[in-house]
């Protein structure tokens, strides 16, 4: 048999629908930069996608700027954003505690090399950035910051972030929120939220790799990352990826994701694991979280053990933490929420998708006893 | 079985997890990362410890079509192989890493996790054979003696010998290149990994010196006059001649010879070649690869380096100490080594030489 796969916050089965899409695309021919009639048929289709996109996610179709990955959207956010402030002598990063790399590293890029000044936003043992923490702060240095950046919710735990409120206190100070593990999952609206920018990827909503999205509010113009043809708005270079992008569009039109069955799904799979296995702390609990994302922690085991023996017993499942060559560090999303290295190192995520069904939940719920019983007798020995 | 190979990226594990597949076992790829740093390249002839490694390592797993992993066995490592390495030296010792980081992390950390997992034994790629016989599973020589590695695996006790495959022992090193590139696998013609994997540079004296300090000292003659100074007494070797750096000559013009090391004095005796010779040797803490030593005289034959050759003599064991007397004398023996007695190619057990004579 093969794997149950519980890992779709990872990347997620591409749909039907968007593979289709894909596959005529690719047979078509035409640069959508040419003036000609195969570049103007390529643009077309090209705008009819970033049309679609900015009705699901409530934007301008003008606000959205392909990029090559969700990782490049927060990479042009945050180090624009930055550059174009610090012009204003405003020189201060301020991002939640429990970011996706794809920002806390750019953030401490731009501290090595361009000396910007990042202050973290602490979050409670519940998973939730601080919104007094920030209130604080920006009533003593808020002429400092550059620019916000909290992501929409979590990758590791799901805990849904209080966006609305911090767009609120930022005033009139940058919000930029990393929607990846949001978008299409819950209900998320560039335009209600006021934000200045929004990362998306279409990997995670069923869409191809390689393919992501940046919404920069309409006005709001930042330095490239990527010089070249200037295609997207001056802001990206690089000949537009035609089949993905349609994909992308495709993918998120068609509605496929059930937030109310994965709902159910995932909370019969929290409840049965409660009974199995009594010790096992849910990471999260008492917030508002995505539909698809669970993370436990089981005390006395190891997460890579666990990952070895789940894997062995045909579950696919993670950590969501990163690897430093290869080796799980432990999570600063957990270390955050308060966590000691060695709980950290102690915790799965698995995550649900579109296509999880009962009998999935099923399986892993009849194989999880067994490795967390192996995996606290490794962790012994 | 179901099986953990450790995989160090090298041709050797590779081939060997390769053949645990065929052999009809389950097996789960593992490479070990042993330091906390590691380098992103390998630089010279050492080599498991880089990220490179690693990427080698998984690519064999891909290409065997295997699940991988990367097990963070570094504090271990350094705990129980590196600090160990450095105490031995602070003492004056000569000791031999590689053995200990079979008898501390491969066949105990890792092959105790392994059964505490589910798994029944671990793959390595080491040049040695097992033989199951009526008295349980016996260690012995790899067919290529000019690359049998059955002393640094004579540490292992007979329960870890039972967990332990060797599916290399019956074939040559370059057989084994050959059947790698037979295999698709691209580690085929990787250099062989040599010198100490913890000390990047090769340079064991300086990565000493580095960790002890290069606290100076005399260097002696027997009789006790100071005819040089050293720079730091444990980067010598009992045996050495070459880099001593004494400009005394002695009467006859004879070579010296690092004769002692002395780490409480902090003094490096030299003399003669001939008060080299030594004739018996006492080891502790023995460890048996299959029965039992017994105090009575036993013919045999012992090894003192990795690649030494089997020196005939008679053994015993008195209860605490192993005993070897050599029927040759033989020239230049540090302690802190390990003597290794063999029956034919049977490893009967090891100990770390703590006495010649």
């Amino acid at each position: 048999m093969s794997s149950i796969y519980l890992d779709h916050a990872a990347t997620t089965p591409m749909l039907d629908c968007a593979i289709d899409a894909m596959t005529i695309q690719l047979s078509k021919l035409g640069n959508p930069s040419s003036l000609h009639t195969q570049g103007r048929a390529a643009r077309k289709d090209i705008e009819d996608a970033r049309e679609i996109i900015a009705r699901e996610v409530g934007c301008l179709a003008s606000e959205i700027i392909f990029t090559g990955s969700g990782t490049e959207a927060n990479n042009i956010a945050l180090k624009g954003l930055f550059w174009k402030r610090r012009a204003e002598g405003r020189n201060v990063l301020l991002i939640s505690a429990i970011e996706h790399h794809a920002i806390i590293d750019p953030a401490h890029w731009l501290s090595t090399h361009e000396k910007a000044e990042v202050i973290e936003i602490p979050v409670t043992r519940d998973g939730i950035i601080d919104c007094a923490f920030v209130e604080d702060f920006l009533s003593k240095r808020g002429d400092e910051v550059a620019v916000i950046a909290v992501m929409h919710s979590n990758n590791e735990t799901g805990v849904l972030q209080p966006i609305t409120q911090l767009v609120e206190i930022a005033g009139d100070i940058p919000v930029h929120c990393d929607g990846v593990q949001s978008f299409g999952k819950v209900p998320l609206s560039f335009s209600e939220l006021g934000l200045t920018s929004l990362t998306l990827s279409a990997h995670k909503i069923g869409g191809p790799l390689g393919i992501g999205a940046l919404v920069l509010k309409r006005g709001v113009e930042v330095p490239a990352l990527l010089h070249g043809g200037g295609q997207e708005r001056e802001i990206r270079s690089g000949t537009l990826n035609a089949p993905s992008i349609v994909a992308f569009a495709t993918a998120i039109a068609s509605h496929q994701y059930n937030s109310e069955s994965v709902t159910h799904l995932r909370n019969h799979f929290i409840s049965h694991v409660e009974k199995l296995l009594p010790d096992a702390i849910l990471n999260g609990a008492k917030s508002s979280r995505l539909p698809g994302i669970v993370n436990f922690t089981f005390p006395g085991t190891q997460s890579d053990t666990l990952l070895l023996l789940m894997d062995a017993a045909k579950v696919s499942c993670s950590t969501g933490s990163a690897c430093s060559a290869g080796v799980h560090e432990a999570s600063h999303v957990l270390l955050a929420m308060g966590h000691t290295e060695k709980t950290a190192q102690s915790s799965l995520r698995f995550s649900l998708g579109a296509s999880t069904t009962q009998a999935d939940i099923d399986f892993a719920l009849s194989v999880l006893p067994d490795v967390i019983a192996r995996g606290r007798a490794a962790n012994l020995s | 079985m179901k099986l953990i190979a450790a995989m160090s990226g090298g041709v050797d594990s590779a081939v060997a997890a390769a053949r645990a597949v065929e052999a009809g076992h389950e097996v789960i790829g593992v490479h070990l990362a042993l330091s906390a740093n590691p380098q992103k390249y390998r630089s010279g002839a050492r080599g498991c410890c880089t990220i490179e490694d690693s990427h080698d390592a998984r690519r064999a797993a891909d290409v065997i079509g295997i699940p991988f992993y990367i097990w963070d066995m570094a504090e271990e490592f350094h705990d129980g192989v590196v600090e160990d390495f450095l105490a031995e030296y602070a003492q004056g010792r000569t000791p031999n890493p590689c053995l200990r980081c079979n008898e501390k992390i491969k066949f105990a950390a890792v092959l105790d996790r392994a059964r505490a997992m589910g798994f029944d034994g671990v793959v390595t790629g080491h040049y040695a054979r097992t033989v199951i016989t009526p008295e349980g599973k016996t260690l012995h020589r790899a067919i290529d003696i000019s690359k049998d590695q059955s002393y640094v695996l004579s540490v292992l006790t007979v329960e870890q010998i039972a967990g332990a495959i060797f599916p290399l022992g019956d074939t040559t090193k370059v057989d084994i290149r050959e059947e790698a590139a037979a295999r698709g696998l691209a580690v085929a013609q990787k250099p062989d990994s040599h010198d100490i994997c913890f000390v990047p540079s090769g340079d064991n004296a300086g990565w000493l010196r580095d960790r002890l300090g290069s606290e100076t000292g005399p260097i002696v003659d027997q009789s006790g006059t100071k005819i040089g100074e050293h720079k730091g007494a444990y980067t010598y070797t009992i045996g050495q001649r070459k880099g001593l750096g004494i400009t005394v000559p002695t009467a006859d013009g004879s070579p010296r010879f690092v004769l002692k090391i002395e780490p409480v004095s902090n003094t490096v005796v030299v003399g003669a070649r001939e008060e080299l010779a030594i004739t018996s040797m006492k080891g502790e803490r023995p460890v048996w690869c299959g029965p039992a030593v017994s105090a009575n005289p036993t013919r045999g034959f012992v090894q003192i380096r990795a690649h030494g050759s089997a020196l005939a003599c008679t053994y015993s064991f008195d209860g605490t100490y192993l005993h070897a007397q050599l029927d040759e004398a033989l020239l230049g023996l540090a302690t802190g080594q390990a003597m290794v007695i063999y029956d034919g190619d049977r490893v009967v057990g090891s100990a770390t030489i703590c006495e010649t004579n």
